[in-house]
């Protein structure tokens, strides 16, 4: 059969793997072993990097790209896909991510900036990208310049689920708030958020991202989970949250299960009974250093 | 709609413009009153995991069994098979259809890819076909009629009523197979 041309890197190809990735947990690792206990649990990703946040806030100093060599271990070590953090503007870093095959390039404030004005041009790229966001007008700038998926910060590292929660209502509350506005409005809306005018007048109609909305930063814990689901999120990555528990594996399985059935109070309940000790946590009001500012 | 995780809201959408009506199956009572399931794109080792700790798994299993129609896309492609390669040990499929699949067997997601896609009998002309880190079809059994190939690979099988793609024909908003899928039930 005559086969038309394959089209690699579109934008319906980069933003398939985030919908595909959808109502499930994305998880820290820093070691093969670590990846492959996230791929028992069921994580439907791993995020490989040399530390997860509570560790990069702990030690200070530059944080960049992981080597290459861990995150080549971490990839033949499971069969989902591999995620990995370049610095934000740090296109060079995400060009080499590119280049060892990673699935998807977290555009990271976890990580120290390169560029403190500009992001990357992810529209360049044949791997996808995820970006953080704060608030819609972020989340938008981040859209156009090429984000395949969007996950709210929250604050990395900390296990305080606060952040992660106001950016979500932010985001969400802004999003209902626009599909209320006249055509006028709309104008105002895009202005106010320093955002696209067209981005926001497709929110209008939808009330949705036009890219799949996940969750981050503080998530410690299977309500965590069921809570920023609940709030609107499409999936959750979890940071520190698991391989600084004291049980890991038994926490990532709860953590899964109660991101699926995160409506079911009763099943939220049966998980996460005898997991041990969350994380040890950090009141984010406590933080010398906010990572979620970092972004512009 | 099994619902444990994947591009379900995508399916959802595309059965409620073909006239069905979706319900989500989290738990084994979901299933009932249901006259068919469509399983979605996804990552299979984690629906596989779920399938099993919700029970899903044998009531699904049982209920295939017993001829119900369902509709697999990709991860949902890959449950329905009779055989996994390349996937975890522990991995299980359903075998209602008589397909050998491989995993992953197009790449990365550097090389996921779309293209017009002719499909045998579809009329109006080819699919946009979405594949997203797709597994490739290895083997058909003699029951299975292919529909839809990709370099000479089947990326879209009928046995009876089961129907599996290897892409993502919900993400591309057309609804011809959903149509057909409907139809069909």
């Amino acid at each position: 059969m005559a086969s038309s041309p394959a089209r690699t890197g579109t934008e319906r190809v980069k933003r398939g793997l985030a919908e595909m990735l959808r109502g499930g947990v994305i998880m820290d690792v820093v070691t093969a072993e670590q990846a492959k206990i996230a791929e028992d649990a069921g994580a439907v990703s791993v995020m490989a990097l040399e530390r997860v946040p509570a560790d990069i806030r702990r030690d200070g100093g530059v944080a960049r790209m992981s080597d290459p060599a861990m995150i080549q271990d971490i990839k033949a070590a499971v069969t989902i896909p591999v995620m990995a953090k370049s610095r934000i503007g740090h296109f060079a870093e995400a060009q080499v991510l590119q280049a060892l095959g990673v699935d998807y390039v977290d555009e990271s404030e976890v990580l120290t900036p390169a560029d403190e004005a500009h992001h990357i041009d992810k529209w360049a790229f044949t791997v996808p990208f995820v970006c953080g966001a704060t608030n819609l007008g972020e989340a938008l700038r981040r859209v156009s310049e090429g984000a395949a998926m969007i996950r709210s910060k929250g604050e990395a590292g900390t296990g305080d689920v606060k952040e992660a929660v106001r950016h979500l209502r932010s985001i969400v509350g802004d999003m209902r708030k626009i599909t209320q506005a006249d055509s006028a409005e709309v104008y105002a809306w895009a202005k106010q958020l320093q955002a696209p005018v067209g981005l926001v007048a497709e929110i209008a109609q939808t009330g949705r991202l036009p890219v799949p909305m996940f969750c981050a930063g503080g998530i410690a814990t299977p309500a965590d989970a069921a809570l920023v689901m609940q709030l609107g999120a499409e999936a959750v990555f979890v940071g520190s949250g698991i391989f600084k528990s004291s049980e890991p594996a038994r926490m990532a399985v709860a953590i899964v299960e109660a991101t699926t059935h995160f409506s079911d109070p009763a099943m939220v309940a049966k998980v996460s009974t005898g997991l041990g000790r969350a994380m040890d946590g950090i009141p984010v009001d406590d933080l010398e250093v906010k990572l979620a500012e970092r972004g512009w | 709609m099994l619902a444990l995780q994947g591009d379900v809201a995508e399916h959802a959408a595309a059965l409620l413009s073909v006239g069905a009506h979706p319900v989500e199956v989290r738990v084994p009572d979901d299933l009932a009153g249901l006259d068919a399931l469509v399983l979605p794109g996804g990552e299979s080792t984690t629906m596989s995991r779920l399938l099993e700790s919700s029970g899903l798994f044998d009531a699904v299993g049982e209920r295939l069994a017993e001829g119900m129609p369902a509709f697999g896309t990709c991860a949902g492609m890959i449950l329905l098979a009779a055989d996994v390669m390349d996937g975890r040990a522990d991995q299980r499929s359903f075998g209602a259809i008589d397909v050998v699949v491989r995993r992953n067997g197009y790449g990365r997601q550097v090389d996921s890819f779309e293209q017009a896609l002719p499909v045998e009998g579809l009329v109006g002309g080819p699919l946009d076909a979405v594949f997203i880190r797709a597994p490739v079809v290895e083997r058909v059994g003699p029951g299975v009629e292919v529909l839809a190939e990709v370099d000479g690979s089947p990326v879209l099988c009928r046995q009876g009523p089961v129907l599996v793609a290897a892409f993502h024909p919900e993400l591309s908003g057309d609804l011809r197979l959903h149509q057909l899928f409907v139809g069909e039930c």
